[in-house]
């Protein structure tokens, strides 16, 4: 009566080896794609890793190699990003909860605003460095080559980003906190103020700062507003002439000497740095974010 | 509260002015997202207002001799012949999108069903900080790394010079790596465990599952990736610039510094153009082609991912 | 057949009365034809096997059913001596009267005493000592008091199910409703819980109107006073199914006398 089963593989050896070669061609990807960074990374420190001192933060664009710094590129990134922030930050958050809280979904406007907020976020960099040419450096607002403007044409590239990541943190917030709220003689925008809004900051937060990081690096648009001048002094204000991070190692890296090359990987570290604290940063608030909702 | 008339109670239901103060605010409350949400759409009517009467008016009086083969509209006389730009930005897609698909996709292979829980928490912050690295670090490590010890030193065709497609294509590629790969993730985490589950079921092996499965339920979603990564490499500006060169070459070998559509705008922008001016008219109608293509693309892509969002979400 | 729900019990100055009101979302019907009185200082169940349309009826009571894109009501709904649906009548008003309690417990991310006092505060701005007050006694209504007035500062998150929900009931107390609305109240609680939310119901019908809907018999045959009973009907024109109000009447009524021999088969077990 006794069947003898056997539970050792049937699986045909050539099956097997394909699928250790897929295995190991997958890992390989990864570490090809992780180690990118660190052959990137180190690169630039073979190069000017030596040359990294504080002074480097305190002193100006130079000619010379030992008084050059990028303590202007850098307030001018601080000013152009900050300003744009600002104004991209609110804008980008009030339009998010009007989409996903107030708008009818099913309406065409709706949905053709939604249609045009993902396509804006796929438009190229360097396009949004055109409308600032006609229209904010010339054209009727005519500010010129100057910080307000630059600020203008960043915070235009960041509104899509930062309205796509704050529906989808504001989409994460379960819906019952808001039936609760009007249940108890709220109003739609009290519940949303008080309780919506709170549980999508770390959401929001995240990917706002990831936004931020993306325009910091962001060298394309400006390059067509005067951002490749060279500039040995910080902006006062929007009006102030200015030069970036990007387009000032943009800047030292078109000229072949040595010197310069190791002016521009310097200047590289130093804002990879700035990025990746920021991105660690945003990595600290997603998995605050992620533990609080799985609670 | 409620005034008591005969033996019923009779109840008011319409705002108290506490009330009425509540409803004012969420009334200017909705002005303001009205108006915030407006400004999207300036965006946009502001990116058409200014590329396309000049490029349009641009396009005109240029007319046939767009399609020539050779680009030198700062120069006297200006040519207009916009192949060799399509060419160059031809090249370094392509090779962008050579060197990314295989890594990308298999990093979202990886993601999705190779990586426990907690190397997937490790990884995905990594590629986010890959996707974060500025687009001008990039073209520094493709002029001052690839393009010397690599390409002019073991390009066997031509005879290498500083600037190279292949560099461009290359560090482009680097940069797509994470979009395709996050797009594609979540296109492929996204299908039912069910199905895994079944797959495994009927005696598949992992890869089976993973490549074969899987990878084909979430197949619109691995579409859409590529298309969004091939539209970001198409509209790269400072990599092209930086890596290929500003020299709008007409070859076949991708060796060769060639000038892509979007590194021309940056490159003739970059001196402050003159309203009006040859430079300013030609950056504007190549600043709409690019627009424009990359709208289809996008367009393409959003339409792949709502494909899969509606079957599996 | 609908002539039997408005033979129902005779209630006298009722707080809800319901005429010909149905219920659609776009072009489906998910409850049609009601008419119905539901008392004061009592508990009224609504029950009927799924898609019948107990909770769609009993969301349009607080008009928390306008939320839902294309849902419209037809007939009328009167609140005491006034329309619920009246062009005047405003929603949040409606719903600060009428609370409601929802299936699963939806604390919001904050402290317990935070949970409370928010009714409160959006509806006016009260002194610290009149919410500590007003905190207090909800929380003793809703026989929570005990079990969490060491720890008011800490997150409601961290309570149980059954104290989860209790802490939903305090919530609404505290905005002092005149009726209390309880869909499935205690379907994600297990059977301890449910009953101290039991207890507790029959605890607060001396104050409040409560209207609950419930998939459980049991459960309205122990604290309800009127039940009404649902069915669907699937129209015969299509696959549309419509939920119809089958009976009305007394509880102990329905339980062993119903007068629709539907009613009977489905308390006595023999059908849903």
């Amino acid at each position: 009566m006794s069947q003898s089963i056997s539970l050792k593989s049937r699986i045909s050896p050539r099956r097997l080896i394909v699928d250790a070669l897929f295995r190991t061609f997958l890992y390989l990807a990864i570490f090809v794609s992780l180690g990118m960074i660190f052959w990137i990374v180190s690169s630039l420190w073979n190069e000017a890793g030596w040359l990294l001192s504080w002074d480097l933060l305190t002193k100006y664009p130079s000619f010379n190699i030992d008084n050059a710094g990028f303590q202007s590129p850098l307030k001018g990134s601080l000013w152009v990003v900050g300003i744009a922030t600002l104004v991209a930050l609110p804008t980008g958050l009030l339009t998010a909860l009007y989409l996903e809280q107030f708008a009818s979904k099913s309406n065409r406007v709706t949905r053709l605003l939604e249609l045009n907020i993902q396509n804006l976020a796929g438009v190229p960099a360097v396009v949004f460095g055109l409308i600032g040419l006609a229209f904010v450096v010339r054209g009727f607002i005519a500010w010129g080559f100057t910080v307000g403007s630059a600020a203008a044409v960043i915070a235009m590239l960041m509104l899509p980003v930062i309205i796509i990541v704050s529906r989808e943190a504001i989409r994460a917030v379960p819906p019952s906190y808001k039936e609760g709220a009007l249940a108890l003689g709220a109003t739609p925008w009290q519940a949303v103020w008080r309780l919506v809004l709170p549980s999508a900051i770390p959401g929001t937060a995240t990917g706002s700062i990831l936004a931020v990081s993306r325009a910091i690096g962001e060298s394309a648009p400006l390059l067509l507003l005067g951002a490749l001048s060279f500039v040995t002094f910080n902006p006062t204000g929007l009006d102030s002439p200015f030069t970036i991070m990007p387009l000032t190692i943009f800047k030292y890296a078109s000229d072949s000497r040595e010197e310069f090359q190791i002016l521009a990987s310097a200047g590289s570290l130093i804002l990879m740095a700035v990025l990746f604290t920021l991105n660690l940063i945003a990595i600290i608030l997603r998995d605050i974010a992620t533990r609080k909702r799985n609670v | 509260m409620f005034e008591v008339k005969s033996e019923r109670k009779s109840v008011i239901l319409s705002p108290s002015p506490h009330l009425q103060r509540r409803l004012k605010t969420q009334h200017i409350a909705r002005v303001l997202m009205q108006v915030a949400t407006v400004m999207s759409i300036v965006v946009t009517v502001g990116i058409v207002a200014s590329l396309f009467p000049i490029a349009i008016r641009t396009f005109f009086a240029i007319g046939s001799r767009i399609f020539g083969t050779s680009w030198a509209p700062l120069f006297e006389p200006p040519e207009y012949g916009i192949v060799p730009l399509f060419t160059g930005t031809i090249f370094v897609v392509s090779i962008a999108m050579i060197v990314a698909i295989p890594v990308g996709l298999a990093a979202a292979i990886f993601l999705s069903d190779y990586s426990s829980f907690n190397l997937r928490r490790i990884v995905k912050p990594i590629l986010e900080v890959l996707a974060g690295i500025p687009t001008v670090v990039l073209g520094l490590f493709g002029l001052y790394v690839i393009n010397p010890s690599y390409v002019e030193k073991y390009w066997p065709i031509g005879e290498p010079l500083a600037f190279s497609a292949l560099g461009a294509g290359f560090v482009t590629g680097i940069l797509i790596v994470p979009i395709i790969a996050s797009v594609a993730d979540d296109a492929l985490s996204a299908v039912p465990r069910a199905m895994r589950e079944a797959a495994y079921a009927l005696g598949a092996t992992r890869r089976e599952v993973a490549a074969k499965v899987v990878f084909n339920a979430g197949l619109s979603g691995v579409v859409a990736a590529l298309i969004l990564a091939f539209a970001r490499a198409f509209g790269e500006t400072t990599i092209a610039l930086m890596v290929a060169g500003s020299y709008p070459k007409l070859s076949g070998n991708p060796g060769d510094p060639m000038m892509t559509l979007s590194a021309f705008i940056g490159f003739a922008g970059i001196g402050d153009a003159e309203v009006g001016s040859q430079a300013y008219n030609t950056i504007f109608l190549i600043g709409a082609i690019l627009f424009l293509i990359t709208l289809v693309f996008n367009i393409l892509g959003n339409k792949f991912i709502a494909r899969y969002r509606e079957a599996y979400e | 057949m609908m002539n039997v729900a408005t033979d129902g019990p005779k209630i006298i100055d009722p707080v809800f009365t319901l005429k010909d009101v149905s219920v659609s979302y776009g072009k489906y019907v998910a409850v049609s034809d009601v008419n119905l009185r539901i008392p004061s200082n009592d508990i009224t169940a609504f029950i009927g096997p799924s898609g019948c349309g107990k909770s769609t009826l009993i969301r349009t009571l607080n008009r928390t059913n306008d939320l839902i894109p294309g849902a419209s009501v037809a007939g009328s709904i009167m609140y005491h001596d006034a329309d619920l649906y009246d062009s005047k009548a405003s929603a949040v008003e409606i719903r600060r009267r009428i609370g409601m309690v929802f299936q699963k417990p939806n604390p919001f991310p904050k402290s317990i005493y935070e949970n409370v006092a928010f009714g409160p505060k959006v509806n006016g701005r009260p002194k610290k000592s009149e919410l500590d007050a007003i905190v207090e006694n909800s929380l003793k209504g809703a026989a929570l008091w005990d079990e969490v007035k060491d720890r008011l500062g800490d997150s409601a998150l961290g309570l149980s199910g059954g104290q989860q929900q209790r802490l939903c009931i305090a919530r609404s107390l505290a905005v002092e409703p005149e009726v209390i609305l309880m869909d499935e109240p205690c379907s994600a609680l297990d059977p301890i819980a449910t009953l101290r939310i039991e207890e507790l119901m029959l605890e607060l019908k001396r104050n409040y109107t409560i209207v609950i809907v419930t998939h459980n018999m049991q459960q309205a045959a122990r604290v309800s006073t009127y039940t009404a009973y649902f069915v669907t009907e699937v129209n015969p024109l299509g696959d549309l199914r419509t939920g119809k109000l089958v009976e009305y009447d007394e509880t102990k009524k329905i339980f062993s006398t119903p007068s629709d021999p539907r009613t009977e088969a489905y308390v006595t077990g023999k059908m849903g």
